[in-house]
């Protein structure tokens, strides 16, 4: 499978982005990132397809270093 | 071009006040801004008189409201008023995105043709006014419009609402059975009751400027976040008539109200965001905002409609919008209380279904809120990476808020509809407000559906007339005129496409153009028993 970047997320893409804030909403910076990071392996344990992991990853580090 | 020129409207004594008779009204409206105006012109319509008491006797100063969605047009075309609106405004329907100095993407709001109303015009909210007051003018027998009458006490009795009203010549008492509360975020009316409002307040200011200049900017909506020109947060930009521009300029919660609108600081700002051009500042204001609602919008025979009722923040242009979406779904409900003796339940669904329809409002603009004004880092970085995204994935644009505009809510699962026939397909589900599409009539005439509709229950069936009461009007859409029956020719096939409408379904239709049943296979009962639940007759 290839990595869908189609939006996906119906009517719900600003529930979404509330629902992110409110997560971290009084987190310190290092809790903030330790959230992140539960969140990506729950995420990532869900979708359960390595190769499709991987290509989110380069493409989600693409543009970071100049 | 001449800017727009203020004139008083004229004070004249109240009958009450000259030895007159003081009658009794079927409706008091407080408040002549647009949902109060808007609100006479429709009872007008239903034949019902009606007293409009307003403080002032001037349009609006400064633009404030400006852009008019296209089912708000809608709903102005029913009243009377819209061509002449969309005429002065300026017509848009693209919005343009910056992040910086870069374009992020741009979006459209009605790509598809077919309807009669554009996604939007931006019309300043003084002509707003004065072509609703003008309107207004046209019902000498049934709009009493009365300017410098100030609402100073108000109270319900058993049966009405009696208030006292104050002017130049001193002051009068008014009876009236129903008193709608026009008057605004600040409405004296709720605060005579003691009415509680709700509401989250932001701490960030906007910069809100009319400048006068000549520039070939086209049509466009204009957002940027982080502007390179601004040291704030965001900025906007919106074409109006008459060579105005309105730019909104968010500034920090600290930025002192009478410094940031002093015109030398104001300039460098404007000069910064527009270039090198000559202009002239027509109006400057400083605003923060709030999101919020009364809890219930009936209080006995006091009804709320528009500001007094529910605040939002002003992008996404749901406040004024919203506000003659409550008009569009009260008017037609308390004429048939005043007129037939319509249940109170009627009346009643006004407030679920605009309580529904203002949450979904200030949820909307509180989504944009707190996407354009970041509280810190996580939020700050947060919306960096959707807009770094949203440069290369579209999905990502979908998450990009610089406002969600105002469309129609959906009034599905509300008493007055009926359930979704699982025989019909396509979008136009019960609750939705009806789409337009051209129609030629029986005598050749080109036009619009929506022309057709609204105002009284109308059954619209395909093909066929479908079996109804003698005294509901019934609409048949054919491809050419049916013998005896009111047709309509939907020679592009856009009615029955938009409505999934096969030959003999039938759709039952609402005073305000909403969609209050559909039937793949009606019959005379099944419309009776829709028609039944929509006039809250039976639950």
């Amino acid at each position: 499978m290839k990595l869908n970047t189609d939006w996906n997320l119906g009517n719900t893409g600003d529930d979404l982005y509330a629902a992110l804030i409110e997560a971290h909403a009084e987190l310190t910076e290092e809790e903030s990132r330790r959230l992140d990071l539960r969140l990506i392996l729950l995420l990532a344990n869900h979708i359960g397809d390595g190769a499709l992991i991987q290509e989110a990853l380069q493409r989600a580090r693409q543009g970071l270093r100049k | 071009m001449a800017r727009y020129a203020y004139q008083p409207f004229p004070y004249r004594t109240a009958p009450e006040l000259a030895g007159g008779v003081a009658r009794r009204w079927p409706v008091v409206i407080v408040g002549a801004g647009p949902i109060g105006l808007s609100a006479a012109i429709d009872l007008a319509l239903h034949k019902i008189p009606c007293l409009l008491l307003d403080d002032n006797n001037v349009v609006s100063r400064g633009s404030r409201a400006i852009c008019w969605s296209k089912r708000t047009l809608e709903i102005f075309d029913r009243l009377g008023v819209a061509e002449r609106m969309v005429k002065k405004g300026v017509t848009w329907k693209v919005g343009r995105l910056y992040h910086r100095d870069r374009e992020v993407y741009a979006f459209d709001l009605l790509p598809e043709a077919g309807h009669k109303n554009p996604a939007f015009i931006n019309l300043q909210q003084y002509y707003m006014e004065q072509f609703l007051v003008e309107r207004c003018f046209e019902f000498p027998e049934l709009i009493d419009l009365r300017f410098k009458n100030k609402v100073t006490a108000v109270r319900q009795t058993n049966d009405g609402v009696e208030a006292q009203v104050e002017t130049p010549d001193g002051s009068y008492g008014i009876e009236c059975d129903y008193l709608i509360a026009c008057d605004g975020a600040k409405s004296s009316i709720r605060s005579m009751l003691g009415v509680e409002f709700k509401s989250h307040i932001f701490p960030e200011q906007f910069l809100i400027t009319d400048v006068e200049m000549k520039a070939d900017f086209p049509s466009e909506r204009w957002f940027w976040f982080e502007p390179t020109f601004h040291n704030g947060q965001s900025a906007l930009l919106h074409k109006q008539p008459d060579d105005i521009y309105r730019i909104d300029l968010q500034l920090t919660p600290q930025a002192d109200p009478k410094e940031e609108t002093k015109p030398e600081n104001v300039i460098p700002r404007i000069k910064a965001a527009i270039g090198d051009r000559p202009f002239e500042i027509d109006w400057v204001s400083l605003y923060t905002f709030q999101c919020g609602r009364i809890d219930r919008f009936l209080h006995d025979r006091i009804i709320f409609a528009g500001d007094s009722a529910h605040v939002v923040s002003p992008f996404g242009a749901r406040g004024g919008n919203g506000g003659i979406h409550d008009v569009d779904n009260l008017v037609w409900k308390l004429a048939a209380v005043i007129k037939g003796g319509a249940p109170n339940a009627l009346l009643e669904s006004y407030n679920a279904e605009r309580v529904h329809g203002a949450d979904e409002n200030i949820r909307n603009s509180s989504h944009s809120t707190n996407f354009m004004t970041p509280k810190n880092s996580f939020e700050h970085m947060l919306r960096d990476e959707v807009l770094a995204l949203a440069e290369t994935y579209p999905f990502a644009r979908r998450l990009v808020n610089s406002g969600r505009l105002s469309v129609p809510c959906s009034l599905a699962g509300f008493a007055l509809q009926s359930l979704d026939d699982p025989g019909m397909t396509g979008p136009m589900t019960p609750g939705t407000a009806c789409l337009d599409a051209p129609v030629r009539d029986a005598t050749g005439h080109p036009g619009w559906l929506l022309d057709h509709l609204g105002g009284e229950f109308v059954v619209m069936s395909f093909g066929m007339p479908a079996s109804v009461r003698q005294d509901v009007r019934s609409i048949v859409i054919a491809s050419e005129p049916v013998a005896g029956v009111e047709t309509l020719c939907d020679e592009t096939g856009l009615i029955a496409q938009r409505y999934g409408g096969h030959n003999g379904a039938a759709y039952l239709i609402r005073p305000d153009q909403h969609v209050a049943a559909r039937f793949a296979h009606p019959t005379a009962d099944k419309i009776a028993i829709a028609l039944a639940r929509a006039r809250a007759e039976v639950t």
